[in-house]
């Protein structure tokens, strides 16, 4: 073997350390580069997608209502695929939130009405997130999304073990007291795969609900999320919603 | 429709606080969730408790290594019941050894679980044994009982010294990694909640960590309790330079768990996040009996007093017999509180955090108080029966047989 004396080993050795030292300047750029993800609606088609304004939800409660007789929800107060809450705030910068029967019913009014400052109402509904925490944990597969991107829950599938209802950061899941199962929006699947709308938004008066193809540019709601300032809920939860929402306030959760 | 569950929530439905998602009213997780981890806790405790003995030479904790072993094994037999009684579809269970999702958490249980019990557990255990489980195959007078023995024996019945030897080698190799095989059991059954970050209260990589030293805690608490109660019922005098090794390691496994739960507690409101005032409201109302009075008070600080104090003073054999039996019950006390904290507690605030809803224990029902107290009772009863087929002193008497037409 050839010698290789001490200077020459340092001199090998710090050249490595400089080409390498070298990358440093230059891979940065790269890694912003990196972070660009491409959506999942730019390769299939169709891929549904669901947007709300919040501007122009009256809180009527008909897309809970009409949900709970189109998807067969338990009439209880508490097992809903949809809901309402109502916000309130206050001069003396109290917060009041209700939902009283998933806004069904409509709202009582609200005492003091001279203190509040605003007021609206945000309707609520499984966020079909593209990573979603649900889909994630179930130790059976019996929820996962479909090639359209909704989330579904295998009915005759689920063992009932209850872990996508605590993985759910927006509380969108519910147990079936009747079949023994998780419970959740389905998108109105039966519906869209024939073409119609979801009931929810087939019934909203003001169009404040909004539901569409995200792979199609032509579309109401690629328009809606290419035209308006949008936000998640949760967004650090890192579930990447698909249903986004406009004029949302930072005291939604 | 189970009428009296939709009755339940209706009255609960008064009792909610703030503003709760309306589907949040139902607490999911119920006191058979709380049972889960307490019982694979004591597992693991109880297995590193026999670890120290096989892997790190303690000798003195000599006589609690066989019945550790027992303790372990008794209540591994029942760590899924309580899961598989939560199930809403307890016939589909067996889906998640059948077709796991590979994503989840929960999924691995199942191979953790058979891994532990079948491989570890069971194998180390009839290795132990194996010497007399063919001596009582020829010798139990009691002819189901030597029948038992025979089918024990698995047709192995070679326990020359040199079989003898190899058993030993091989059972010190499954218990060095048995110790990996009992913490990750149950540092995966922490992550099953640490792993869940909708839920404040649960989501953080130290879950794992502190269930493996409150587990080990409780499994070192409940085998030194089982040895002083056999003790008593046998009449044999305890051995008291094990019991006081015993303590000792039960002391420093409250100390490092409890540290770390303070560690936590302490990250938690210094970060204070947007959850830190429904957290707060938490520990201050719901929790503040079962967290700041039990978990804390009465199951770590008060038992860490005791055991220290039997470090530092010099006191009566009768003073420490007394001061290990108040430890050991309180600390499994504490960190059955710890668990119900975690598990209960958890689901007590809304995911909105602007709310709590309630919990009401039912009595009777598959989830109810009673099939809870059966859960946790029926560990006690297979160890009886493994005491009777498999009794742990009996390697000692045989020893002293052996060595007494020597002498």
């Amino acid at each position: 073997m050839k010698n290789f004396s001490r200077k020459q080993f340092i001199q090998t050795a710090a050249g490595a350390a400089l080409a390498m030292a070298s990358r440093v300047f230059t891979t940065p750029l790269h890694a912003a580069d990196n972070f660009f993800r491409e959506p999942p609606w730019k390769r299939k088609k169709p891929y549904w997608g669901f947007a709300v304004d919040v501007t122009k939800c009256i809180g009527c409660g008909r897309c809970a209502d009409a949900c709970k007789t189109e998807n067969e929800v338990p009439r209880e107060a508490f097992y809903f695929r949809t809901w309402v809450e109502r916000y309130i705030f206050r001069r003396s910068g109290e917060i009041n939130v209700d939902s009283p029967n998933g806004g069904i019913d409509g709202y009582p009014p609200p005492s003091d009405p001279e203190t509040i400052t605003k007021s609206f109402f945000v309707p609520k509904m499984c966020n079909h997130c593209e990573n979603s925490p649900c889909d994630q944990v179930c130790p059976v597969g019996a929820t996962f999304k479909t090639e359209d991107g909704v989330v579904l829950v295998d009915r005759k599938y689920c063992i009932g073990c209850r872990y996508c209802i605590q993985a759910c950061p927006y509380g969108c899941r519910y147990f079936h007291p009747v079949l023994h199962v998780a419970d959740k929006c389905t998108l109105c699947y039966h519906r869209i795969k024939k073409g119609l709308k979801t009931a929810c938004v087939e019934v909203c008066p003001t169009g404040a609900r909004m539901f569409g193809d995200l792979s199609d540019p032509k579309s109401a709601i690629t328009k809606f999320r290419e035209s308006e300032a949008i936000q998640t809920l949760k967004a650090h939860m890192g579930t990447e919603p698909k249903l986004v929402y406009k004029g949302l306030d930072k005291e939604v959760r | 429709m189970d009428m009296a569950l939709i009755e339940s929530l209706r009255e609960a439905l008064h009792k909610v606080s703030g503003y709760i998602y309306p589907n949040d009213l139902e607490l999911q997780w119920s006191i058979l969730i709380v049972l889960y981890p307490y019982i694979t806790g004591l597992v693991a405790g109880a297995f590193v408790l026999a670890s120290l003995e096989r892997v790190f030479d303690v000798k003195a904790i000599k006589p609690t290594y066989r019945l550790s072993l027992l303790v372990a094994l008794a209540f591994l037999l029942v760590a899924t019941l309580p899961l598989n009684l939560h199930l809403g579809h307890p016939e589909r269970g067996i889906e998640i050894l059948m077709t796991p999702h590979t994503s989840s958490a929960m999924a691995m249980f199942g191979f953790v679980y058979l891994w532990y019990l079948m491989v570890v557990l069971l194998m180390e255990v009839w290795l132990d044994y194996r010497r007399e489980i063919v001596e009582w195959s020829r010798s139990e007078k009691f002819w189901p009982k030597r029948l038992f023995y025979k089918v024990l024996t698995l047709g192995v019945d070679n326990i020359s010294p040199r079989s003898l030897e190899i058993d030993d080698k091989v059972g010190r190799f499954l218990t060095v990694v048995g110790l990996p095989s009992a913490l990750l059991l149950h540092g995966y059954v922490g992550f099953i909640f640490g792993s869940i970050k909708a839920n404040p209260w649960w989501s953080t990589p130290l879950m794992p960590v502190i269930f493996i030293f409150s587990a080990m805690a409780s499994g070192i608490a409940g085998v030194m309790l089982i040895y002083m109660f056999l003790c008593w019922v046998r009449d044999v005098k305890i051995d008291m330079p094990c019991l006081d090794t015993v303590g000792k390691f039960l002391l420093t496994a409250i100390i490092v768990a409890f540290s770390l739960e303070m560690l936590e507690t302490i990250q938690t409101a210094y970060e204070a996040e947007e959850h830190f005032d429904i957290i707060t409201l938490l520990v201050e109302g719901k929790l503040l009996i079962s967290m700041m009075l039990i978990q804390v008070f009465l199951g770590s600080l008060t038992p860490m007093f005791l055991l220290g104090l039997v470090q530092v003073v010099d006191l009566p054999e009768k003073v420490r017999k007394v001061f290990y039996m108040l430890s050991g019950a309180l600390a499994l006390i504490g960190i059955f509180a710890m668990r119900w904290n975690v598990v209960i507690g958890g689901q007590f605030f809304s995911k909105s955090l602007r709310g709590f809803t309630t919990y009401k224990m039912e009595l009777v029902g598959r989830e109810g108080l009673f099939s809870a107290i059966i859960v946790g009772l029926l560990p006690l009863v297979i160890l009886a029966v493994l005491l009777y087929l498999l009794p742990p002193w009996a390697e000692k008497e045989g020893q002293a047989k052996a060595s007494s037409p020597a002498a």
